[in-house]
């Protein structure tokens, strides 16, 4: 079959962005997520080290100190939408039956998001002493 | 269409039950369980963050952490954090083109599982003595 032989029209080519008209965009937010979480989780787990065998007061407020506060709300963010990108990737792999699919693919946009939104909840109010 | 016709036998592409298992068949399917795990442990890392406004929350947290229960999941946690890490360095070096040989591919699943294991060690070592020791 030759190239002009091709179903899709030049301009589809072009944008490249297929039949779920957002092409490579999941492949890309995952890789940039993942380069950033790296940093991140390195910071968390330096942090959350430090903070063992504190007591609460102190552990509160050295979370919710302006630096490490940021870099906790970062990690939250990244995470989150890295986790939102692979677990759809899961039940688009094994989920078959239409209806469940998409009913799982919802619950899991509302999972990080509340999941997400809890942590840099608990986070910033940490920060602002509400 | 007018009518359905039965079900016709095709052939199938091989599934993992087929194949002979390999390291990096395992550290991929590895890869997707820790994953998995990591997604559902975010809970615990968000009670975290909510539990450090009180001392009453705070208290409960670090019972939960403390219990068997606990550490045994946060030990899970903690290796599935490290695992996942090491093995997405390892997609991102294989994303740039490079250690897809035969050699290369071998000895990074092997260094992604001693790395994981080493360092989740390390850390429940440093862990386990900045709270005094008190295993």
């Amino acid at each position: 079959m030759s190239k002009d032989a091709h179903i899709r029209t030049p301009l589809a080519r072009v944008r490249g962005l297929g039949s779920a008209k957002s092409g490579t965009t999941h492949f890309w937010h995952q890789r940039v997520t993942a380069i950033a979480n790296i940093p991140l989780t390195i910071a968390a787990v330096i942090i959350l080290i430090t903070l063992l065998g504190r007591n609460q007061a102190a552990v509160a407020q050295i979370l919710g100190s302006p630096a490490i506060a940021m870099i906790m709300l970062l990690f939250v963010a990244s995470i989150c939408i890295h986790m939102r990108i692979g677990m759809a990737v899961i039940i688009e792999d094994y989920v078959h039956d239409e209806s469940a699919r998409l009913t799982l693919l919802m619950a899991n946009t509302f999972f990080t998001a509340v999941v997400g939104l809890a942590a840099a909840y608990g986070i910033l109010k940490l920060s602002f002493g509400l | 269409m007018a009518e359905t016709k039965a079900r016709v036998e095709r052939p199938l592409s091989p599934h993992l039950q087929i194949y002979r298992p390999t390291l990096t068949m395992m550290m991929s399917i590895v890869h997707r369980i820790t994953g998995f795990g990591l997604y559902f442990g975010t809970l615990i890392v968000a009670w975290w963050f909510i539990s450090a406004a009180g001392p009453n929350g705070y208290a409960r947290f670090e019972w939960f952490a403390g219990s068997w229960i606990g550490r045994l999941i946060l030990f899970g946690y903690t290796w599935a954090l490290i695992h996942h890490m090491l093995g997405g360095i390892r997609h991102l070096i294989w994303d740039s083109g490079r250690g897809l040989g035969p050699t290369e591919r071998e000895w990074l699943a092997a260094a992604n599982l001693i790395g994981s294991i080493t360092i989740t060690a390390i850390l429940w070592i440093i862990g386990l003595l900045a709270m005094g020791g008190s295993v």
